[in-house]
C-alpha cells in the first residue's frame, strides 16, 4: 500500500482510486474506494448501500456543485491536479469546506508535490498523495513554509488585518 | 511610506528560505528545470539569454532611499553595475548568477524588499499613478489601497497558480496616468453622492498578443467590499479561465467569451456568498495603513512662479527641462520632478549603481528621502520645493537625469528586447537608441510635443506597444528581425489600441518611417493639436500613403 500524507503525517493508504473508465458493476462492495465523480452522478444511492467505505474524486473540469448535497455519502473527497501549475483544485476545495461544510478528508491527487502542500493546506486539504516519483517525507516539510498569512483559509476564518486587532 | 511590522517581515524572511531551499533543490537535481521554473518565476526569475534575470517588486513604485541605496549594493556587488526599471515598476537585475539569487533576496529582505510574484502565473505587483499623493488632480490617494491589495494578494492560496498572470492598477486621480483601462482588474477610487469612497471596477484589459480595452461592470463598488469582490472576480477566473492554451488563458479573453454582462453576473453570484463575511474592510485597517501615507512635514510655502520665471529667462536650458519633467503639485511651493531615464544612448529605464546611490542622496536632501519608479520607466522626486528646484536641476545635469525630454518622442517606454530576453521576437533597444539619435535636435523634439512611443520586441507587449501613440513590435520573418508599425494607441482614460499600419520595415528603416509619420503629423496638425488627436482626426491614412509611397 502507498504512503500518503495525512493532516502532518506519513500513514499507509487503504483507500483505492479508481481510475474515470471503471463502470458500475466493476466497483467491489466491500473495498474503501475513490470513485470517479460521473459514476457517483448516475447511480447515486445504489452507492450507498455497499458494505465497504465511499469517496469520490473530482477531475479539475468538474465541480464541486455536483456532490454538494450528497456531502455526507462521502468519507473523502480527492480532487485531481492534472499539473502541478493547474490552480482549479484550490478553488474546489475552499468551496467544499466553507461554502458546503464539509468535514471529512479532502486529499490532493495527481502532480501534487512539496511546493503546493501549503496552499493547498490553506485552502482546506487535510490529505496528500505525493507523486509516485517522490518521497512523502521529504515532502511533508512543504506544509511549514510560512507561519504568517494575510487572508483568511479554510485554516484560517480571520483575515490579518482582523487579527493585529486583537 | 508602508512600514513593514512583524508580520510582513517575517513572510518576506520565510520566503527567503523557502526560495533558498526550492533552489538548492533544484541545483541538487531533486527539482526538475521543468519543475523549478513556475517556483523562480513566481519569485521573478527568469532564465535570459546570458544570465538569468531577477525582477525585483516595487510596490506600486515607492521606495525609501535605504532601499535605493540596497539596490546600488546589489548591483555592484551581483550585477554588472547596473539596474533596470521595468515598465510594472519594478526593478530587473539581468546578470545575476543563479546561486546568489538566494542571498540577495536576503539583502532585500533586510529593507523590507522582495520578489515575490513578480513574474508567473498569479498577481502582481499593483501600480498606480507615479503621482499618488501628490498629484493637483487626485480625488483618492490610491497608496492605502494599493498596499491592502498588496498584502491581499501575497501567497493568496487558492489563486497561487491562476491560468495567467493577472496585474491590477488603482487610479484615484482625474487622469488616468496608471492606464487603469489596459489591466486585468482597473480600479478608479471615486466618491459617491454621498460622499462615501468606492471603486469603479474594471476587467478583461490587457495587452499582450489579444489586446483589449477592458470593460467597467462596477459602477460603485463600497471600499468596505474591494477584497471581497476581487476575490469574487479572481475566483471566478480561477475557475472558468481558458487553461488549454496560454495564449487564450488571460481573463481578458473569458470576459470576452462569456460577454462582460454574463461574466458580471457570475462574479455578482459569488460574491453574494463572500461579500458579507470576515474579508470584509474594516475602517481600523484603513486607518492603519493610511497613516503611513500622511502628508510629509511640508512647510507653508508660497508658490515661486516669479522667481522660476526669472531664472528661465537666464537659462533656457532650465526653462526647458522645467515645462517637461516636472509636474504640478497639491501644495503651494512643491512641485514633483521626474528623472529621465532617457537620455540618447542607454538603454531606456537603465540606471547606473552609481546613479541609484546619486538618486538616494538627491531624494533624502530634496524630497523627503522618498522616491517612486513610473510604468515610463522614469523616477519621479514628488516632493521637491520651488525654491530649490534651479540647485536641484544643476545636480540633476551633473548625474546625467536632467534630458528634458519627458512624455517626448525620446522618452520611449521600452522592453529590454532580444539583446536580453529570451522571449524577444527581435532587439528593441538598438531600435529605441536609432531613433533617438535620429531625433536628438531639442527644439524639434519640443516642436513635436507630447507623444508616447512604445518598443516592445515580441507580441507580450512588455513594452505596451498597443497603447503607444506610435507603437512598434518586433517580429520574427523567416529568422530576421521585423518591426512592426501601428499608430492611434491610448493608455489613458478612454483608452485606445493602436491600429497596424502595414507591412514591416527592417531595423535600420525605422528612423526613416518614424520621421515620415512625425512628418504627416506636422504637416496636418492644427495649432496646439497633439500626435494623437491628429490622428484621430485624419485617421490612419495619411500615415500610410506616407510612409509606403514608392518614390519619395
Amino acid at each position: 500500500m502507498q504512503k500518503i500524507i495525512k493532516g502532518r503525517e506519513i500513514v499507509t493508504d487503504n483507500w483505492h482510486l479508481l481510475p474515470k473508465e471503471t463502470t458500475f458493476e466493476e466497483i467491489p462492495n466491500t473495498d474503501n474506494v475513490i470513485i470517479p465523480v460521473a459514476l457517483w452522478l448516475e447511480h447515486g444511492h445504489a452507492l450507498t448501500t455497499r458494505d465497504g467505505r465511499l469517496g469520490v474524486w473530482l477531475d479539475s473540469d468538474e465541480e464541486p456543485e455536483s456532490i454538494a448535497d450528497s456531502l455526507e455519502h462521502f468519507q473523502v473527497i480527492a480532487i485531481n491536479f492534472p499539473a502541478f501549475t493547474d490552480g482549479r483544485g484550490f478553488s474546489y476545495a475552499r468551496l467544499l469546506r466553507e461554502r458546503f461544510g464539509y468535514k471529512g478528508e479532502i486529499r490532493a491527487i495527481g502532480d501534487v508535490l512539496q511546493d503546493q502542500l501549503y496552499f493547498m493546506q490553506r485552502c482546506g486539504f487535510d490529505a496528500y498523495v505525493i507523486r509516485a516519483d517522490r518521497d512523502p517525507e521529504a515532502a511533508l516539510a512543504g506544509l511549514n513554509d510560512f507561519t504568517v498569512t494575510y487572508q483568511t483559509g479554510a485554516d484560517q476564518p480571520q483575515p490579518l488585518f482582523r487579527r493585529r486587532l486583537a | 511610506m508602508y512600514v513593514y511590522d512583524e508580520y510582513d517581515q517575517k513572510i518576506v524572511e520565510e520566503r527567503v528560505k523557502q526560495f533558498r531551499d526550492q533552489t538548492r533543490r533544484y541545483l541538487a537535481g531533486e527539482l526538475s528545470g521543468e519543475e523549478y521554473r513556475p517556483l523562480r518565476l513566481q519569485n521573478g526569475l527568469y532564465i535570459q539569454r546570458y544570465a538569468p534575470m531577477l525582477r525585483i517588486a516595487v510596490p506600486y513604485g515607492l521606495l525609501n532611499t535605504k532601499q535605493v541605496r540596497k539596490l546600488a549594493q546589489i548591483a555592484r556587488d551581483y550585477d554588472k553595475g547596473y539596474a533596470h526599471v521595468s515598465t510594472r515598476q519594478n526593478f530587473q537585475f539581468n546578470w545575476p548568477e543563479l546561486e546568489e539569487i538566494p542571498d540577495i533576496l536576503a539583502e532585500l529582505a533586510t529593507v523590507q524588499m522582495h520578489a515575490i510574484q513578480t513574474s508567473g502565473n498569479c498577481i502582481r505587483n499593483t501600480t498606480t499613478d507615479q503621482f499618488a499623493g501628490v498629484a493637483a488632480d487626485e480625488l483618492v490617494d490610491p497608496r492605502p489601497w494599493c498596499e491592502i491589495i498588496r498584502q491581499w494578494s501575497t501567497f493568496h492560496p487558492e489563486f497561487a497558480h491562476l491560468p495567467r498572470k493577472f496585474k491590477i492598477a488603482v487610479n484615484g486621480a482625474k487622469m488616468d496616468r496608471a492606464a487603469i483601462e489596459v489591466h486585468d482588474i482597473g480600479l478608479e477610487a471615486v466618491k459617491n453622492e454621498a460622499g462615501e469612497l468606492g471603486f469603479r471596477v474594471l476587467v478583461g484589459g490587457g495587452q499582450g498578443r489579444t489586446p483589449y480595452v477592458g470593460a467597467f461592470i462596477k459602477d460603485f463598488l463600497p471600499w468596505q467590499h474591494l477584497l471581497t469582490y476581487l476575490e469574487a472576480i479572481l475566483r471566478v477566473y480561477n475557475r472558468y479561465g481558458r487553461r488549454d492554451n496560454k495564449f487564450k488563458a488571460r481573463i481578458k479573453i473569458l470576459v470576452k467569451a462569456l460577454g462582460e454582462n454574463v461574466f458580471a453576473e457570475k462574479v455578482e453570484a459569488e460574491w453574494a456568498y463572500l461579500k458579507d463575511g470576515p474579508s470584509m474592510l474594516i475602517e481600523a485597517e484603513v486607518e492603519r495603513v493610511s497613516k503611513f501615507f500622511v502628508d510629509p512635514a511640508y512647510e507653508a510655502l508660497e508658490d515661486q512662479s516669479e522667481a522660476l520665471a526669472k531664472l528661465e529667462a537666464e537659462h533656457p536650458g532650465f526653462a526647458r527641462w522645467r515645462t517637461r519633467n516636472t509636474f504640478p503639485h497639491k501644495k503651494p511651493g512643491y512641485i514633483a520632478v521626474t528623472l529621465s531615464l532617457k537620455p540618447i544612448g542607454t538603454a531606456p529605464g537603465d540606471i547606473t549603481d552609481k546613479q541609484l546611490d546619486a538618486v538616494a542622496d538627491l531624494a533624502d536632501r530634496y524630497s523627503f528621502g522618498e522616491l517612486r519608479t513610473s510604468h515610463t520607466q522614469n523616477i519621479i522626486l514628488a516632493d521637491v520645493r520651488q525654491d530649490q528646484l534651479f540647485t536641484l536641476w544643476n545636480e540633476l545635469r551633473e548625474n546625467g537625469f536632467a534630458t528634458p525630454n519627458v512624455g517626448l518622442l525620446t522618452d520611449m517606454i521600452c522592453c529590454p528586447g532580444g539583446d536580453f530576453c529570451s522571449l524577444a521576437n527581435a532587439k528593441s533597444i538598438p531600435v529605441a537608441e536609432s531613433i533617438q539619435r535620429r531625433f536628438d535636435d531639442l527644439d524639434y523634439l519640443f516642436d513635436i510635443g507630447d507623444i508616447d512611443l512604445n518598443i516592445s520586441g515580441c507580441m507580450n507587449a512588455c513594452g505596451h506597444h498597443h497603447v503607444g501613440h506610435i507603437g512598434i513590435l518586433g517580429v520574427d520573418k523567416k529568422g530576421e528581425e521585423f518591426y512592426q508599425v501601428s499608430l492611434g494607441g491610448y493608455a489613458g482614460r478612454d483608452a485606445s489600441l493602436a491600429k497596424i499600419l502595414g507591412p514591416s520595415f527592417a531595423q535600420e528603416e525605422m528612423p526613416d518611417v518614424i520621421e515620415k509619420i512625425i512628418n504627416v503629423y506636422v504637416g496636418q496638425r492644427t495649432e496646439d493639436e497633439r500626435f494623437i488627436d491628429t490622428y484621430r482626426r485624419i485617421g490612419i491614412e495619411p500615415f500610410k500613403e506616407r510612409v509606403y509611397a514608392k518614390n519619395h
